[in-house]
């Protein structure tokens, strides 16, 4: 559990970490049920994955870097300001 | 004094094309239920300050004979879709103030048309849950029974239409959060086909199963909200132009899996279902029980492949570039801090199980595994649609049912038992009220088309409604 919490980047009290626990047990063993059925590798369905990329192009946008910076939690001078990285 | 109670968008859009009644005056007596109503029932986040405004503009557009029959309707918007400058919440903390900062495409569409966005609806926190009971705002009471939920995750949308606060509402469907509030509220709510309506704008919950529909009275008034903002996006590469691949089912023949229906269903539910099926036999369909042996696996499946999205998805919630920020000694303590401040127990408790489903050791048995089942009950619709038009079922296993009722995370997870194979196939599914419970609650009958059948899903939702009295 911890090392979930770690992962999704959550901090869990103990005693919420015991209560997902039990959660987790009782949903794992509802969804276990898929691993006995047999399944083959069956074709692509017809809405199934297909060729969307396309060439990089310059574009107007209707959204104002203004209004993007109005919901940063802290800036300076137009750049997002967060803490040291490295 | 308007009658709301029995005005749809059609009669409404007849009437003000004729000069029989105004946006202002149809806006305003919504405006006033919910004054009057919202405080108990909950439904509305916020109601737009200028939704008068807009009115006055569409009443201008309708007198110069320019209207569409969505000019001046009151429509309310799940509190997921951006709107530019307004605010955008998910009914999470973590979002408490943040204003969008461009219109999602269906409000563009419904902006074009000159529909009056109200104002935005209670929800379940990021669309994740069936009673709206994990909004941080509190929950949305439903209008027809307040001690009962709404059912969710749309739960406001469907309880804006069904307490007469405007005449449609927008909300987005991930496994039932359209249809299975519609059928708890009493309301029509339809989930399109998957790729037939943008999600540019709307906050992504589980990208490959999320699709954004409408909630109104009628299958018609429905199908004008559809039409509305349905269409090829751009920004939404799954999306298409809808029209290109419409299909038209026409065997009159009903599919109904029995096997599928046996366990977990209130008897009340039951009885009302079977009676809507004779109703179907007399107007001329073919009543055929159906085998569909992966049918059962897609609530497991839904329940592994929609926390592994959302874990991805709610990623970007970190507190850096919007939303809440809890600063910590360095940058990783400030996402867990903004994190677990910011997100609800419902939220947590999935994006853990996403992680889990995804890591190392167990991403074979439970991630691919579920996805390899998916393709087999996507192929097992494909199958059965060469036999019948629709495959039917109740749209929920009971009907709405009493605040707190549903602790345990897995028994409010089972409320989604028959609306989850549409988002799992990506087919189109409709939830039509099918009557009332003896405590007066209400019943949802459920038609899953195949892809691209929309709009047959329609026709067939309004003869369910002209038969429903029989």
């Amino acid at each position: 559990m911890e090392n979930l919490a770690e992962l999704a980047k959550i901090e869990l009290s103990p005693e919420e970490k015991k209560g997902i626990l039990k959660d987790m047990e009782g949903i794992l063993e509802y969804v276990k049920v898929i691993e006995k059925v047999e399944v083959e590798n069956s074709a692509t369905p017809e809405h199934g994955p297909r060729n969307v990329w396309r060439e990089d192009e310059i574009a107007d946008r209707e959204f104002s870097k203004e209004s993007i910076l109005s919901q940063f939690p802290d800036s300076q001078d137009g750049f997002l300001k967060v803490k040291k990285i490295l | 004094m308007i009658d709301l109670k029995n005005l749809t968008i059609e009669k409404a859009h007849q009437m003000m094309k004729k000069g029989e009644l105004t946006s202002v005056e149809l806006v305003s007596t919504c405006l006033q239920n919910i004054k009057e109503k919202n405080k108990e029932l909950n439904i509305f986040l916020e109601v737009f300050d200028d939704a008068l405004d807009q009115a006055k503009k569409a009443d201008e557009t309708i007198k110069s004979g320019k209207g569409t029959k969505l000019t001046g309707i009151p429509i309310a918007i799940k509190d997921n879709m951006l709107i530019t400058g307004k605010k955008t919440s998910s009914a999470s903390k973590m979002l408490k103030n943040y204003v969008a900062t461009y219109d999602a495409f269906v409000i563009k569409k419904l902006k074009g048309d000159g529909a009056v966005l109200i104002g935005r609806t209670n929800m379940d926190e990021f669309a994740m849950g069936s009673s709206t009971e994990n909004s941080a705002y509190g929950p949305v009471r439903n209008p027809i029974d307040p001690s009962r939920v709404p059912g969710g995750s749309s739960g406001g949308s469907a309880a804006a239409v069904a307490a007469n606060m405007a005449l449609g509402a927008l909300g987005s469907d991930t496994g039932s959060s359209i249809r299975q509030p519609a059928s708890l509220c009493g309301v029509v709510g339809m989930k399109p086909t998957y790729s037939a309506v943008s999600r540019s704008g709307i906050m992504a919950m589980a990208s490959s199963l999320d699709q954004v529909g409408s909630i109104a009275k009628t299958s018609e008034d429905a199908k004008i909200i559809f039409n509305c903002i349905s269409g090829k996006d751009e920004m939404d590469s799954t999306s298409v132009n809808f029209l290109d691949f419409k299909v038209t089912p026409n065997k009159k023949i009903i599919g109904v899996p029995r096997d599928f229906l046996k366990e977990g269903v209130d008897p009340e539910v039951l009885h009302n279902f079977e009676k809507s099926l004779e109703k179907l036999k007399k107007v001329g369909y073919q009543i055929k029980d159906i085998v569909m042996p992966h049918l059962q696996y897609s609530l497991p499946v839904y329940y592994i492949i929609m926390p592994a999205e959302v874990s991805t998805n709610l990623a970007r919630l970190d507190g850096m570039r919007y939303g809440l920020r809890k600063d910590g000694d360095n940058v990783f303590d400030t996402f867990k801090k903004s994190r677990s401040a910011g997100f609800g127990p419902e939220t947590r408790r999935r994006m853990i199980l996403g992680a889990y489903v995804l890591s190392h050791g167990y991403y074979d048995a439970y991630y691919n595994k579920a996805r390899k089942l998916r393709r087999a009950i996507e192929n097992e619709f494909k199958k059965i649609f060469e036999d019948v038009d629709f495959v039917v079922t109740p749209t929920a296993p009971t009907p709405a049912f009493k605040f707190g009722e549903k602790k345990d995370p897995l028994a409010m997870y089972l409320c989604d038992i028959f609306t989850t194979p549409a988002n799992i196939a990506g087919l189109p599914a409709i939830s039509i009220p099918s009557g009332f419970s003896s405590s007066g609650l209400p019943f949802g009958f459920q038609f899953n088309g195949p892809l691209f059948s929309d709009d047959s899903l329609f026709k067939i939702g309004k003869k369910f409604e002209e038969i429903k009295g029989m």
